[in-house]
């Protein structure tokens, strides 16, 4: 009883430390409570155990290599690191789920659920690190016949679930295993760089599912409460990224975008010309502008190019008197807000940050807006051009400022393969080149005077 | 406790879940997300048990690895959402 208080406790001080993250006064102490309601379960589990000593050791085994690794990661590798984090709880589920069979279990169903779950959030993010590392090319990676393949295998495993929960026989349950984490490995190799947020939100959601399905197995409410919430969580994450980008969950997961429709309109571009600016225009412009809104995208932090512009910002501001603000696309970034995480860690403060529907109708009164390492998120065609494969999709209306800066290394298309017309639309001035040394340039520009 | 009290409080959870992740700042999403891979690790405790309550074999062994690699689940998360947090604090503007 007083065991299954704990479990009570540590339950609501998870659901407080989430609800600690509406804003960022209280959020640290969220995650403080977070931390104090895992303390809470371990001790109290460690009742319920005979062999404390080695559990202990490889609590203490996996702390040290946790910590090590939390420390050490840049902001910007940050989503490859919360995948590894996602399979490592997966794969965790997998093995209780085979340490109970072999145990002999009787909760034949439940396990089974635990298993699949974590066993394709195992491999799923593995495939996603791999991706997000570059140790394999972010590109989607299809080959002929993959959909059919997936099916055979989702179907086959379906069966041998099937089987084994009739017969019990512990060895359809290694083949079970092995068949689900090839599939995870299979789902997520169709998947393109830029769709990452989508399936890091979906694997953080497996991992929730994964908990619960092992709650049930061992009757445990802590589990199954906390499951929920980090399920939720991750299924909500996906539904934002899903709408930010325009796509449904079902076509992210099928893949393959990106590849088929690169040079679509690439020759009609000959004809229409884009004005190009130098640093020291740019420089010009906005120092004797009101207000300049910075859109940047995940170009900006690839070139690294963060904290030159949160300078750039404060010269324009302290110099200049200009009023600065930064507007965030929800997919400007590898992970759900990851774009705000990298602003922070450049000393942006978060006061200056807005989110797409806070800012959008701020440009109109905008003198400036500084688009860095952006393209697709400010494509007007998402709302024009019914046939274009953005149409339809949320995107920040530069266009309505006075002067629209692109800082970008060529005219070529995005991500999406779609050209933006607003590089070649009268108020746009292109600025060439790497986004760390253009907005370097600019700063001295700015401080030359 | 029966499987209809365990399916109420799963669907329960769900509700909590939704309504509470629903509150969070957009701007806080990567520190949701590492503060729920952290608090998933909870799964801990069904390795711990696994782990703790098995003499020796298999079973054993894999429960130890299992309790392992939630712990870095739940270390990782939490220190690397700390980190994260304190970029957060409020900065005063020059």
């Amino acid at each position: 009883m007083p065991i299954s208080l704990s479990y009570l406790l540590a339950a609501s001080f998870f659901i407080i430390s989430i609800r600690s993250l509406s804003s960022p006064k209280t959020a640290r102490l969220g995650n403080l409570l977070g931390i104090l309601g895992m303390f809470i379960a371990i001790i109290a589990t460690m009742f319920l155990i005979n062999d404390i000593l080695l559990t202990s050791l490889a609590i203490l085994l996996g702390a040290v290599v946790g910590i090590f690794f939390a420390l050490k990661v840049k902001m910007t590798s940050l989503p490859q690191m919360i995948a590894v984090f996602n399979g490592l709880g997966g794969l965790s589920a997998t093995l209780i789920a085979i340490a109970e069979i072999i145990n002999g279990s009787s909760a034949l169903l439940d396990n089974t659920i635990g298993l699949i779950i974590g066993a394709v959030a195992f491999s799923g993010s593995m495939i996603a690190f791999a991706k997000l590392q570059g140790l394999m090319s972010a590109r989607a990676i299809t080959f002929p016949l993959q959909q059919l393949l997936n099916l055979v295998i989702a179907v086959a495993s379906i069966a041998i679930c099937i089987m084994f929960i009739q017969s019990g026989n512990i060895e359809l349950f290694y083949w079970l295993a092995a068949l689900v984490v090839l599939l995870g490995f299979l789902l997520v190799l169709p998947i393109g760089g830029a769709d990452m947020p989508v399936v890091i939100s979906v694997l953080n959601s497996y991992s929730g599912w994964a908990a619960v399905g092992i709650g049930f197995s061992i009757n445990n409410h802590l589990l199954i409460i906390t499951g929920a919430l980090v399920g939720a969580s991750g299924a909500i994450l996906s539904y934002i990224m899903v709408k930010a980008m325009n796509r449904s969950l079902l076509s992210v997961m099928l893949g393959g975008f990106g590849v088929d429709n690169k040079t679509s309109s690439a020759s009609s571009s000959e004809a229409k010309v884009a004005k190009a600016g130098s640093p020291q225009d740019a420089a010009f412009i906005m120092e004797n502008a009101n207000k300049v809104i910075i859109v940047p995208g995940y170009g900006m932090a690839v070139a690294q190019a963060q904290h030159v512009l949160r300078e750039m910002a404060e010269d324009l501001h302290n110099l200049y008197g200009v009023e600065v603000k930064y507007a965030i696309h929800p997919v400007a970034g590898r992970m759900p807000g990851h774009m705000n995480v990298l602003l922070a860690e450049a000393n942006v403060p978060y006061e200056d940050v807005f989110e797409l529907e806070d800012i959008n109708r701020e440009f109109s009164t905008a003198d400036v807006a500084y688009v860095i390492g952006a393209n697709d998120v400010t494509n007007p065609l998402a709302k024009t051009d019914s046939s274009s494969p953005l149409y339809g999709m949320p995107v920040l209306d530069v266009e309505k400022a006075k002067t629209v800066f692109f800082v970008k290394r060529s005219l070529s298309a995005g991500y999406s393969g779609v050209e933006n017309p607003l590089f070649f639309a009268d108020n746009t001035i292109m600025l060439y080149g790497d986004a760390k040394q253009v907005t370097a340039e600019i700063v001295n520009a700015l401080e030359e005077k | 406790m029966t499987l209809l009290t365990l399916l109420t409080i799963f669907i329960l959870a769900c509700f909590v879940g939704y309504f509470v992740v629903w509150g969070v700042t957009p701007a806080l999403h990567s520190p949701l997300m590492s503060v729920s891979n952290a608090i998933s690790g909870v799964v801990i405790v069904g390795a711990l048990i696994v782990a703790g309550n098995t003499a020796s074999g298999s079973a054993k062994i894999l429960g130890l690895i299992a309790v392992f690699l939630a712990s870095i689940n739940i270390f990782g998360g939490f220190a690397v959402s700390q980190r994260m947090l304190e970029m957060f604090k409020k900065k005063e503007k020059k």
